[in-house]
């Protein structure tokens, strides 16, 4: 086990070097540069060519991307242009609030699609399965940003039940409750397609195994009809699901980015948005070489999780 | 059977699961009751400074034109220069000498003295590459006092600037956040960070930053000139319109500013106020003088009569707009001239001219952006604009690109890429424009913003004088001549003045927009 684990983030390595290389070369290739971007109407050539040696930028590309890398692996991430602090603290701060939006989604969503994709394998084609699988497709279809914008209007604006952005309360927040409250609706609008996935796959997994010899021999044992679903057939199933739940995590960081604009939620998708049209390169680049190294780290959990559930797959 | 009860339980469970969540929204007291006389304010984006000499945006000029002073103001309503932290100021017959007279036992918030020593640090910071704090910047604005040869502090409450050459918005820049004086105890306490640690002499001390959530100042009860009206102001970046809109509408906000055009109808009612301010704001398009049809004056006239500008503003921008008349925004009231009025909407004498020129149908590229700094709705705009040429036989093909990349396009230059480009700018002096991009030493590869190649000797001749001359009424005459002719000349086509605007729910008392973008909340309070 020890050596597959290490195996596995040794061969990240290189990847996240790739990474690196890509998002420094993207974002040196596009057009405009940070100091066009500070100075706007006034980027006059010669404004911006002194502005740009300020902020180091007159150096070569190449040059510029050893000094960001052997900084970077010192922990040195550079100070963010546009929000004059150092990019790693931006990052750090940001990340938190992004998993923990992220993270509550994806307990929504592994919560409810297992659960709703175990009762529609259960009750195949019954009143249950059918519902499930309307509220499913309607949820794969409505774009995440939009339901957002529909659950501010309904809970924040009409009813005032919960507020409409940001994580905190300005004045006398910063409690449990507090965050939970301005949690729900983000949470849920960024859950909301990821969970049809998942409740989808869950249904096909389970009806599957279902369908399997042990199955027949567990309920000729006399096992319940609970046992059998919850135990025989939801573990066998899991080895399917996982992998998917795997893919989720990613699709919601990603997701992440819309909502986190809709609901001003102070995480790392809407800091990226930001520092691009800002040509913040460092923050930028600091920030998608976190996030990508992150992403890959969760798909070695999740590839781990998995062998620990299905000994076959170890290596 | 069992797989029933199984199925009823599951959902039992997720619905009772629904309640509690639903329940804890509902049932959860309003936590956060602001305290009494504090003001929150939706804004546009985090910002990213509040040293002042650092800043760039609008967005953090909000924040720190209530932190600091300059050594001059503008007069409230007005972009007339009065004074502030000095109470007097001499100009030297030459214009190359402004002596500062300043005021007596002001300190900063952090307890240290305001003096002339405070001034000349403030600009050599700024201004001299070995000052010992130049590596707290950059400065992007700095080019506002290039100008300025040498700062020096007589005696502690005389300040003496001697310039380069004579410059006449020298008083207008210092009237702006990149004049404001800092405190240098804090900078040099803060170093890089003054930014988040701000010290000025302004009506509010700065309070607490908190990051991608909310910017804080505190009543300053010793402000010299009057304690303000609230305890506190809380600044909120929320970058996207709508949920600033809902956050407004909500209640979770007292002020918010940049309401986008198509949400204002929402807060025309007894529990919102609506306040607006023409400002000294340009939206134009730039004309390619040099090549293509536009090199024929009476094409670029022609244009200019064929686009229907009260219908733009009206109803792509929904009156948070004015017509143009020409190159200088109405705001500057003192330098204006009345008899420049906007072209009248007469798209038979566009086609008039078109024919006289011998070309009927002339082929246009259009640059347009997406976004940008004060560039309004460009898109709609920009084809809103097409549809008007094409009426009178033009031949538009836009071409649209994101701002940053535009900019690129644009300043360099439009030969041998386009005819016609959107551009919008927000100055605080009559001269700044025309002198950036109207004048032949103002071509591109000169440095300037004259993307469009005009070249007038006299608009030339008529803008050096103005910038040299420090007698206000001589500069207005001079300005209101040049307006005359660039107008004729229509090296522009002049679109709208933006009128910056903001909601404020009934409770808020005291709001007004100035003409300078800059948001002062001295006198705002809630009741």
């Amino acid at each position: 086990m020890g050596r597959y684990i290490l195996y596995r983030l040794l061969s990240a390595v290189p990847v996240v070097l790739g990474i690196t290389v890509i998002v420094f070369f993207i974002m040196s290739l596009i057009p405009g540069d940070p100091a066009t971007a500070i100075l706007g109407a006034y980027a006059s050539p010669e404004n911006v060519a002194r502005l740009n040696a300020d902020l180091g930028l007159d150096k070569p590309m190449v040059q510029r991307y050893f000094i960001w890398l052997g900084n970077m692996l010192t922990g040195d991430f550079g100070r963010s242009f546009s929000l004059n602090r150092p990019v790693l603290d931006e990052i750090l701060e940001r990340f938190s609030a992004t998993l923990i939006l992220a993270g509550v989604s994806l307990l929504i969503c592994a919560v409810l699609g297992i659960v709703a994709g175990v009762v529609s394998a259960a009750r195949q084609y019954g009143l249950a399965d059918k519902a499930i699988t309307l509220a499913v497709l309607v949820g794969i279809s409505i774009p995440s940003f939009f339901l957002g914008m529909l659950l501010i209007l309904i809970f924040a604006v009409q009813l005032r039940w919960l507020p409409v952005s940001g994580m905190y309360e300005v004045y006398g927040g910063r409690t449990l409750v507090d965050l939970l409250r301005h949690i729900i609706l983000p949470a849920t609008a960024l859950a909301a397609v990821a969970t049809g996935v998942v409740a989808r796959l869950s249904r096909g997994a389970m009806l599957e195994v279902l369908r399997q010899d042990y199955i027949r021999t567990a309920r000729a044992k006399g096992v319940s009809e609970t046992g059998v679903i919850w135990r025989h057939a939801l573990r066998a199933a899991m080895v399917s699901i996982i992998p998917v739940l795997g893919i989720q995590a990613g699709f919601v960081l990603s997701g992440a980015v819309y909502i986190e604009v809709v609901f001003q939620w102070p995480g790392v998708g809407r800091m990226l948005v930001d520092a691009i049209l800002k040509r913040d390169l460092l923050l930028v680049q600091g920030g998608v070489t976190f996030v990508a190294a992150c992403y890959v780290l969760f798909n070695i959990i999740v590839d781990v999780a998995q062998s620990l559930i299905d000994p076959r797959i170890k290596a | 059977m069992r797989p029933q009860r199984l199925t009823r339980r599951a959902v039992l469970l997720s619905s009772a699961t629904a309640l509690i969540v639903a329940a804890t929204g509902l049932r959860a007291p309003v936590l956060a009751q602001t305290p009494p006389g504090v003001l929150i304010l939706g804004q546009v984006a985090e910002p990213k400074t509040l040293d002042p000499q650092a800043a760039t945006a609008a967005n953090d000029f909000r924040i720190s034109v209530n932190v600091f002073d300059g050594l001059v103001r503008f007069r409230d309503g007005t972009l007339e220069v009065e004074p502030a932290l000095a109470h007097s100021y001499d100009i030297s017959g030459d214009g190359k000498t402004y002596t500062f007279h300043l005021r007596e036992g002001i300190k900063f918030h952090d307890g240290s003295d305001f003096n002339a020593e405070a001034v000349k640090f403030t600009f050599e910071r700024m201004l001299k590459k070995d000052h010992p704090y130049a590596d707290t910047g950059p400065f992007p604005l700095a080019f506002f006092f290039s100008s300025v040869a040498s700062v020096e502090a007589p005696d502690a409450l005389t300040a003496v600037f001697t310039l380069t050459e004579p410059y006449a918005p020298f008083l207008a820049n210092l009237a702006t956040p990149t004049g404001y004086i800092v405190s240098p105890a804090a900078v040099a306490q803060h170093g890089a960070d003054f930014g988040r640690n701000p010290s000025g002499t302004g009506p509010f001390k700065f309070a607490e930053w908190r990051a991608n959530e909310m910017v804080a100042i505190e009543k300053n009860p010793d402000y010299w000139d009057g304690a303000p009206a609230s305890e506190a102001i809380v600044f909120r970046p929320i970058t996207d319109a709508n949920t600033r809109t809902a956050e407004m509408l909500a209640g979770g906000l007292d002020i918010m500013v940049e309401v986008p055009p198509v949400t204002l109808s929402q807060f025309r009612n007894d529990q919102y106020t609506i306040v607006e301010a023409a400002g000294a704001h340009l939206w134009f398009l730039i004309l390619n003088c040099k090549d293509g049809a536009f090199a024929d004056k009476r094409v670029r006239q022609a244009a200019n009569y064929a686009v229907n500008k009260e219908a733009l503003v009206n109803n792509v921008l929904e009156g948070t707009a004015t017509v143009a008349a020409g190159p200088t925004p109405a705001a500057f009231n003192w330098a204006v001239n009345p008899d420049v009025t906007p072209y009248p909407y007469d798209p038979e004498k566009a086609r008039a001219l078109l024919a006289e020129a011998g070309t009927p149908n002339p082929k246009i590229t259009f640059f347009v952006t997406e976004g940008g700094s004060g560039m309004l709705d460009p898109v709609a705009m920009g084809t809103a604009i097409q549809a008007d040429l094409a009426a009178v036989g033009f031949d538009v093909t836009i071409q649209t690109y994101e701002w940053n990349t535009f900019l690129d396009q644009v300043n360099p230059g439009l030969s041998g890429k386009a005819d016609m480009a959107e551009m919008a700018w927000m100055t605080n002096d009559p001269d700044t424009l025309p002198y950036l991009a109207l004048r032949a030493e103002a071509f591109p590869d000169k440095g300037g913003f004259n993307s469009g190649y005009y070249a007038n000797p006299e608009v030339d001749e008529l803008l050096n004088r103005a910038r040299v001359s420090t007698d206000q009424a001589e500069r207005a005459e001079l300005y209101k001549k040049m307006q005359v002719i660039v107008h004729d000349d229509a090296p522009w086509l002049f679109v709208a003045n933006w009128k910056q605007n903001a909601v404020a729910t009934a409770a808020v008392k005291g709001l007004v927009l100035q003409p300078s973008f800059l948001l002062t909340l001295k006198n705002v309070s809630k009741a």
